[in-house]
């Protein structure tokens, strides 16, 4: 596959996530942020997002298995998670999150097992498309072209 | 949005606990109202009773009184009379024993005695009549018998049996000569009341019986008489000794009462018994029935004294009627019973009417508990709604951002500027909608901030310039040049008004123009004061137009307020260039901060207000009449939130309008001035810079429309260029062609010229190839002055036609906006940027300028977010620190410390951010304090003295409220997260604009 192929494939698939509403206008403010100085910028806060979405997640999952659940808790986790997936512009995950956290406030157990799926399902629909996307553009520079921007 | 549904719920507390509330009842129990009136009523029917009761006594005694004197007065009366009779008996007895016993012989027999008691008669009318009888002991009967020639006979006229003694009547009225002769010792009665009599001496009654001769009843009178006068105090023997006969008489006491009775008054009402009471357990009946009728309630006794001491005499006397109802007593009492009960029953009512009010109170309080509750949710709701419609503004203006940074043609970056202007627009309508219930509360508080007029109109000139275009309509702005560039006030206010009025107009104009013109306001007062002097003649010319129906106005059409065609506009104008030239340096001098009043025109040539309907028109929710929501849309707000902004603006505002003619709307403003060099302020609104490159050029306008040649020269004068103005195309040509040709001194060489298309499109100028004049200026060696074709809307022949012509690519669309115009120029003439990318360059080259080398603080618990922040912040050069709490934050900034700003997540486990500045702020002001009191400098810094950390706090809660929050805990302002360009570098500049740029 040349540059070209791949680099309109990146920019195809790039539109369709914000098309799909997988990520939003934040994300673009991220890739923004990626210059010279810091070229691994958006890839290193994707993965710390990887990694604090997963200890969060798993923290939920275990929060809501008490028996008394404490729903405090359980919407502190939620609003971080909420927080770290706007700032990557991982809209569909934070759409997630805000009903969750009003389950939440509502103290609705059954709802927020519910919401908590939907996070999960939204976290690895985002998680897929970021790493095939990562995957795209690694496989760009390394055929020596440069990763266009992308808007939504 | 968790923190929105807790606020929700606490409203829904609040209100319930306010329902809850017991209700309080002044001073009425509304259970026991019904008691107390029954109570009442029986109370009201006691007193009554009583007063009838008392009234009714009184009546009584009354009426016993009365019985009383009566009884007494008539037993007086037969009292009296008896005693009359009794003397007068008793003075037949003296005559008896004068004349039949003193004289010898007897001066009188029957016949004598008969007379004279037949004439004294009417002495003793109570006496049936009189006689006298002889005392004959039984030795003397024969003499005596044989003396008068009759036997003593017994009152059963038989011969009397033999006696110790005698008494035989002698001597006898005539009405009573039936008893001649008959022994009246014979009878019981009779002898006794002569033993009685002679032995006292006094007049004796006997008891009553019938009398002879009547049926009445009657007391016989019995007399002695003596034949000697008596020694004085006799003895009884001596008594009887002397004791020669026996007067009686017989009292008809029935006739005599009756007699008596008839002569007094009121003898029908009274009923009169006398009784002889000697023997007290049998009264013996005188007179009167025993049973009658008769009210036996009440009656008098009164005692009688006849004379005899032996026998004692009563008269009762009774009402012959049962006392009468007393009428005044029940009609009182009655009375005063119904006055009661209308009291009680008008204090009921009053009482439950006051229960009623309460009731209504109450109700009143929980409507207006749940109105207010209703008014909050409304709020909430319009923050919930506007923060919800912010969120995805905001995506479309940052996608729109990034389009202009794309490289794009001059229509295409025309198009998305004004579709970033609207949207901009849209976020402060949103605002606006938030302030409406602000303005209504009278809470609204007018900013002052220093602004550019010119860009804030060209602003909303954008917002409505493409729904003008489509409908055809001339949309011109107008500022003179006496307004100053930049004032002090409050823009979003001021757009607001204008934003509204223009939005009238397009709204409910259909051809012509609308026009907004800024003034100062005591220059167009002038000179609309000496216009309307002269109003009356020029009037009748302008109504009356010569040529067709073409008004000095910007399009042509009529106006509403005459006075705003091209005379006034032009005096307007002229004063203007005038005393600008003289007054500039004057008021530079004294331009520190004085107060300045703009008047600003809003002109249309709409359908107008219905005549009927313009006192209502700054009413809210009025519309000019119920068809006008249907056919144009709206609420009717708008007018009456603009007066109440104008009013607050220290204005007035007001209107001409004409029905089928159109609507001017003025309004004038109080701002002050504000010295332009002190405004360092790169905020955008307000150096809205212009590009300068075309500073110097020249221009010629062409327009045969004064006003509208007018708005251009003012657009263009704004971007530098010079402007002069011809009326037709053939003038231009003349003008520059002569002057360039024959005096190059003074030469107009136009670098441009602007042609209006209604002149270039007119007969005379059509045929005229512009490329052929362009050919000629080609060979007198000058440079080609570009060709600028101005419309509102071209059809697509004219288009093509344009584009024949020679305007290819140069047909500048109106409404004019300086930035606009400059942006056409630019792509025609190849000079610089466009303003605007210019700008974002200078944004983010300014960002760097202001953040490289700065050391800043991010503080959140996020990992991400944490991350982010101190990505964008990095990429301007700033040396960034990250804390993940508000205590680790805490510690980094013990003082002292090297940090220039810290930016503060406000939501954080533990400690939030407001909580984490709160502490610093205290932490500084400890140490600013110290370092006060030890006066000295702090070897080897550079900082200042007083340590004061700009802190920004980082939240994606954008409401107002928060903010307002912030300012309380010491922040100094905050950026929205996620974090972007824009913002960054507003909420930064304010702090570093004052310290060197490194």
């Amino acid at each position: 596959m040349d540059v070209g192929q791949l680099q309109r494939r990146f920019v195809e698939y790039t539109s369709s996530l914000f098309h799909e509403g997988v990520l939003d206008a934040q994300f673009t403010q991220l890739q923004q942020l990626q210059d010279e100085s810091n070229p691994e910028f958006v890839f290193e806060v994707v993965s710390l997002f990887f990694d604090d979405s997963e200890r969060i997640l798993n923290d939920l999952t275990r929060a809501l298995d008490q028996k008394i659940v404490d729903f405090k808790n359980v919407d502190s986790h939620v609003h971080q998670l909420k927080g770290s997936s706007s700032s990557i512009g991982a809209q569909r995950v934070k759409n997630a999150c805000i009903a969750f956290r009003n389950y939440c406030e509502e103290q609705n157990t059954e709802a927020c097992l519910r919401c908590l799926q939907q996070v999960k399902q939204e976290y690895s629909l985002a998680k897929n498309k970021l790493d095939s996307l990562f995957r795209l553009e690694q496989q760009i520079v390394a055929a020596g072209g440069a990763v266009p921007m992308v808007g939504c | 949005m968790g923190l929105k549904m807790k606020r929700n719920r606490y409203v829904a507390v609040r209100l319930n606990e306010q329902l809850g509330i017991k209700r309080k009842y002044t001073f009425i129990n509304r259970a026991w109202l019904p008691k107390i009136l029954f109570l009442w009523i029986i109370f009201m029917a006691f007193v009554g009773r009583v007063i009838y009761n008392r009234m009714d006594a009184e009546n009584k005694e009354r009426r016993n009184e009365v019985l009383v004197s009566m009884c007494d007065q008539r037993a007086r009366m037969l009292q009296d009379q008896f005693s009359v009779s009794v003397n007068h008996v008793h003075a037949l007895a003296v005559l008896v024993s004068t004349f039949h016993y003193y004289k010898n012989p007897s001066a009188i027999d029957q016949e004598t005695f008969a007379e004279y008691t037949a004439r004294t008669a009417f002495e003793r009318p109570l006496l049936s009549g009189v006689a006298y009888a002889e005392r004959v002991v039984n030795s003397k009967r024969e003499e005596f018998e044989r003396q008068h020639g009759w036997t003593i006979r017994t009152m059963e006229k038989e011969p009397s049996p033999l006696r110790d003694e005698y008494a035989p009547v002698i001597f006898s009225q005539e009405t009573v000569s039936y008893i001649e002769s008959l022994d009246m010792m014979s009878g019981e009665e009779d002898r006794e009341n002569i033993l009685r009599a002679r032995a006292t001496g006094k007049a004796v009654l006997t008891n009553p019986f019938k009398l002879l001769g009547s049926h009445h009843l009657g007391v016989v009178l019995t007399f002695p008489v003596y034949k000697s006068k008596l020694p004085p105090n006799p003895s009884e023997e001596e008594r009887i000794a002397v004791t020669a006969g026996y007067l009686g008489g017989a009292f008809d006491v029935e006739s005599l009462v009756e007699k008596l009775l008839g002569q007094l008054a009121g003898n029908q009402a009274i009923v009169v018994n006398v009784y002889d009471i000697t023997n007290s357990s049998d009264p013996l009946i005188m007179y009167g029935r025993q049973y009658q009728d008769g009210d036996f309630s009440l009656s008098h006794e009164s005692a009688l004294d006849f004379g005899d001491p032996f026998r004692k005499h009563q008269m009762i006397c009774r009402y012959l009627q049962k006392a009468p109802t007393s009428w005044t007593a029940i009609t009182t009492a009655s009375l005063f019973f119904v006055i009661g009960l209308l009291v009680g029953y008008m204090i009921y009512g009053a009482a439950i009417h006051i229960v009623k009010v309460e009731d209504d109170f109450h109700q009143m309080q929980q409507l207006k508990v749940r109105a207010e509750a209703a008014d909050v949710a409304k709020s909430q709701f319009l923050a919930t709604v506007s923060h919800e419609i912010r969120t995805p503004m905001n995506g479309v203006l940052g996608m729109l951002a990034l389009l202009l940074d794309t490289d794009l043609s001059s229509t295409q970056r025309d198009f998305a500027q004004t579709a970033q202007d609207c949207g901009k627009a849209l976020i402060n309508l949103i605002n606006e909608v938030l302030d409406r219930a602000k303005i209504e509360a009278g809470k609204l508080e007018l900013e002052a901030v220093p602004f550019n007029l010119r860009s804030i109109l060209d602003e909303v000139l954008s917002l409505f310039s493409e729904k003008s275009r489509s409908k055809g309509l001339e949309l011109a702005v107008y500022v003179s040049d006496k307004v100053p560039d930049i004032v002090m006030g409050d823009p979003g206010r001021f757009r607001q008004v204008i934003t509204n009025l223009v939005g009238n107009s397009v709204k409910f104009t259909e051809r012509g123009h609308i026009f907004v013109q800024v003034h100062l306001a005591e220059h167009a007062k002038a000179v609309l004061d000496s216009k309307s002097e002269t109003c009356s003649n020029v009037g009748s010319e302008v109504l009356v137009p010569s040529g067709g129906s073409q008004y000095k106005t910007l399009s042509g059409c009529e106006v509403a307020d005459d006075r705003n065609g091209w005379d006034t506009f032009k005096h307007l104008i002229t004063n203007e260039e005038f005393k600008y030239n003289t007054s500039t340096k004057s008021t530079a001098t004294d331009e520190t901060s004085q107060d300045v009043t703009l008047m600003v025109f809003v002109e249309d040539t709409g359908i107008g207000i219905p005549l009927r309907a313009q006192e209502r028109v700054f009413m809210p929710f009025m519309q000019a009449d119920s068809s006008t929501s249907r056919n144009y849309g709206g609420t009717g707000i708008g007018l009456s939130i603009s007066k109440c902004l104008v009013e607050l603006m220290g204005g007035r505002i007001s209107f001409v309008s004409r029905p089928q003619v159109g609507s001017t709307f003025s309004f004038t403003a109080a701002f002050r001035t504000c010295d332009k060099n002190a405004v360092v302020d790169p905020e955008k609104s307000v150096s809205d810079e212009l590009p300068v490159a075309y500073k110097g050029l020249k221009a010629t306008v062409v327009d045969e429309k004064p006003v509208r040649a007018a708005v251009t020269k003012y657009h263009l004068q704004r971007l530098g260029i010079m402007v002069e103005v011809v009326g037709s195309i053939k003038a231009a040509f003349i003008v520059s062609g002569q002057n360039g040709s024959t005096n190059s001194k003074c030469k107009w060489l136009p670098d441009m010229i602007l042609v209006e298309k209604d002149s270039w499109l007119t007969g005379e100028d059509d045929g005229l190839d512009i490329r052929k004049f362009d050919w000629k200026q080609n060979g007198q060696m000058f440079d080609l002055p570009k060709m600028f074709l101005l419309a509102t809307n071209l059809s697509s022949t004219n288009l093509e036609k344009a584009k024949a012509a020679g305007f290819s690519d140069t047909v500048i669309m109106k409404p004019l906006r300086a930035s606009m115009v400059a942006a056409c120029l630019q792509q025609f003439f190849g000079m610089g940027k466009t303003s605007q990318q210019e700008n974002m360059r200078k944004g983010s080259a300014f960002l760097r300028s202001l953040l490289c080398g700065k050391k800043m603080l991010v503080v959140d618990d996020n990992m991400v977010n944490r991350r982010v922040a101190a990505g964008a912040l990095k990429k301007f050069g700033a040396d960034v620190k990250c804390a993940a709490s508000g205590k680790a934050a805490l510690s980094l900034l013990e003082l002292p410390h090297d940090f220039d700003a810290c930016f503060m997540d406000i939501q954080m486990p533990e400690m939030d951010g407001f909580e984490a500045t709160r502490r610093i702020r205290v932490m500084e002001s400890k140490e600013n304090e110290q370092q006060g009191e030890g006066e000295c400098v702090i070897e080897g810094t550079t900082k200042k003295m007083q340590w004061h950390l700009p802190i920004l706090a980082m939240t994606a809660d954008v409401i107002h409220a928060t903010y307002d929050e912030c300012l309380r805990c010491g922040m100094d302002g905050y950026v929205s997260k996620p974090f972007d360009e824009e913002n960054l570098y507003q909420a930064v500049a304010k702090f570093f604009e004052s310290e060197p740029v490194n």
